[in-house]
């Protein structure tokens, strides 16, 4: 029994509590305790870290559509989609003709232009104007641009060649251009995203 | 910060051991927040809010920092950055609900943690500083709180942002000056807006930094406790872990019912529709007050209608704003009675409980609702009997004042008088 002259000592005041097979319930209270504590942190800790991932506004910028009416064979324009360029290219037959001629089992990401297209639309390469290297966007797509060795793209930062399909040919770039998900929504407009 | 009864930390590991040659981060810990402090046995829930305002402060830090990776301190989209968080940002609502309401409950953990030092008289020597810091941190509070709040940009920041900084146009010839030179202008704008926004993120920084000396300043005498009677030995105290961390751990959690109980019901119940209009200078709301806790301060402002000879009255309130808290500084010295604890003082008891606690419970009230009548002549009576309280009620009692046998210790007035002298 306690009295004024004894003194609380530090640790668990539930030494004295019999063991049964080495546990003592308070083992148990503590690790339920703590345990209910943590999962409340990690409930807590889960929308305070996935606040950063992209907001309502910016998925909401996940499809655009494009009038491509105005492209002319062998020309290309670059818009925006989810704040990267993208480049949409209305090949000519040539440059059809040079993508098919290429045997694919030599190159580093082998794809053939119809892989990388739509069928019946052959003619519109349509990529993410962001070099698959570093995120640069290569040139080529506006008039008098370096188009490379391969007379598609060229991303000077660090050398990366592309063909007319956007395949790479040379240089650091792991990977092909990007194709994103798009689809026609009739001759003249695109849906990307 | 060591007292002889207090038990010595001791490395378990090399590694430890190693360490605390070096860098003694354990033996900081074990003494400030471990089985290494000892702390009175007899601690009621009133010294509970030390610790949870501690945790609001952090709670309002974390949701602070992340709400600012998300707001724009500008006049021209602040309102629609708020917005943008409450409907876009993943949670958005709940970390800035939870700032909002967190704000309220750091002021009242911070209120009763003060109401504890008034009636048991923590704020008495050797503690002095304590209370002293104490006080620097609630004013540090209330500005961070005011500034906080002007962020939003809605009708209440913006009209907040003018009222308070005109308070400052009451001082006698370089008011207007000084009003002009806070705001960057002649009304609040963006630059008042962004320099508020700077400051906002500073201060709690600030906070925390005097909330360490306020701890370390209490780790001296340590803590006091409801009797009043110093420690008198190693049998007057428990660790402060696992006792007090324990009491501390389950008082967090059910404090924490409360908030998310605020959060998720209720969160605008103790915010002002208006701020969900946007900043307008040419209108203002019409009821305009701040928030609750600084109704007792906004009382005391609008007490004083008259002028008193040659000092007009909006410059009285002001002071008289001002000094409602400052006399706080000079509380110690003050209240000269030697003893502690309200509970054997029962003249500053009923003081206590029956002028100061209701006089300021009028004063919110008052400072909250509309500037008529019978409120005006509420404020008018309770501001004067705060100020009395103070500067003539506490001098006096303590040299007139009875009080009541103490304990001869801490833990006689727990256990009772050992066995042999009873019988």
């Amino acid at each position: 029994m306690a009295s004024i002259d004894t003194a609380v000592e530090s640790g668990d005041p539930a030494v004295s509590e019999p063991e049964i097979g080495g546990v003592r319930r308070r083992d148990f209270i503590n690790i339920a305790a703590v345990s209910f504590a943590g999962v409340g942190v990690v409930a807590t800790v889960f929308p305070l870290v996935n606040q950063m991932n992209p907001s309502a506004d910016v998925l909401a910028l996940s499809s655009i559509e494009v009038d491509i009416s105005g492209i002319e064979s062998g020309q290309a324009i670059k818009t925006s989609w989810r704040k990267q360029p993208i480049f949409i290219r209305n090949l000519t037959a040539p440059e059809i003709e040079a993508a098919n001629k290429v045997d694919i089992s030599g190159l580093r990401d082998p794809e053939t232009l119809a892989d990388r297209t739509q069928p019946g639309k052959e003619n519109w390469l349509i990529t993410l104007g962001v070099c698959t290297h570093l995120g640069c966007v290569p040139l080529g797509a506006a008039q008098g641009e370096v188009k490379g060795e391969y007379d598609g793209y060229f991303c000077p930062c660090h050398g990366s060649h592309y063909d007319t399909a956007g395949r790479t040919r040379k240089g650091p770039a792991p990977t092909n251009l990007e194709v994103p998900e798009y689809s026609f929504l009739s001759d003249t407009v695109v849906k990307i995203g | 910060m060591s007292f002889p009864w207090a038990q010595q930390y001791k490395p378990t590991t090399e590694f430890g051991q190693w360490m605390d040659d070096r860098l003694p981060v354990g033996r900081l810990i074990y003494n400030s927040l471990g089985a290494g402090y000892p702390t009175p046995r007899n601690l009621n829930y009133m010294w509970n809010f030390g610790s949870l305002a501690g945790l609001f402060l952090v709670i309002q830090i974390v949701t602070g920092i992340i709400l600012a990776m998300h707001y724009a301190a500008n006049a021209n989209i602040a309102f629609d950055s708020v917005e943008h968080i409450m409907r876009d940002v993943n949670s958005g609502w709940m970390i800035r609900y939870a700032h909002a309401n967190g704000a309220s409950f750091f002021f009242i953990a911070i209120y009763l943690h003060i109401g504890r030092g008034l009636y048991y008289g923590s704020y008495k020597a050797p503690r002095e500083m304590i209370w002293l810091l104490g006080v620097v941190i609630y004013l540090l509070a209330m500005a961070t709180a005011f500034m906080g709040y002007v962020l939003p940009w809605g009708q209440m920041s913006f009209w907040g942002a003018k009222v308070i900084t005109g308070l400052f146009e009451a001082i006698p010839l370089v008011g207007k000056p000084i009003q002009e030179l806070l705001l960057g202008g002649f009304a609040p704008d963006n630059a008042a807006l962004n320099r508020f926004f700077s400051l906002h993120y500073l201060l709690p920084f600030v906070i925390a930094g005097v909330i360490i000396m306020h701890i370390w300043a209490l780790h001296i005498p340590g803590s006091n406790n409801p009797t009043g009677v110093s420690v008198k030995g190693k049998q007057d105290t428990v660790p402060f872990h696992p006792f007090y961390t324990a009491k501390d751990g389950w008082f967090v959690g059910l404090a924490l019912i409360f908030f998310t109980a605020m959060l998720f019901f209720m969160p605008n119940a103790l915010g002002h529709a208006d701020n969900y209009i946007p900043a307008n200078p040419l209108s203002t709301p019409a009821h305009i007050v701040p928030e609750w806790y600084f109704w007792p301060w906004y009382a005391i402002l609008r007490a004083f209608t008259f002028d008193f000879f040659f000092v007009p009255a909006k410059l009285l309130g002001v002071l008289a704003m001002f000094s409602a808290i400052l006399v706080w500084f000079f509380l110690p010295w003050l209240d000269r009675s030697p003893v502690r604890s309200g509970d054997y003082r029962p003249r500053f008891k009923k003081f206590f409980w029956f002028g100061l606690v209701p006089c300021i419970v009028i004063l919110g009230i008052c400072g909250g609702a509309p500037a008529e009548e019978p409120y005006v002549m509420l404020s008018q009576l309770a501001s004067a009997y705060y100020f009395a309280h103070f500067l003539i009620v506490l001098p006096l009692l303590s040299r007139i004042e009875k009080p009541a046998p103490l304990p001869n210790s801490i833990t006689e007035a727990v256990i009772g008088k050992p066995l042999q002298q009873a019988s």
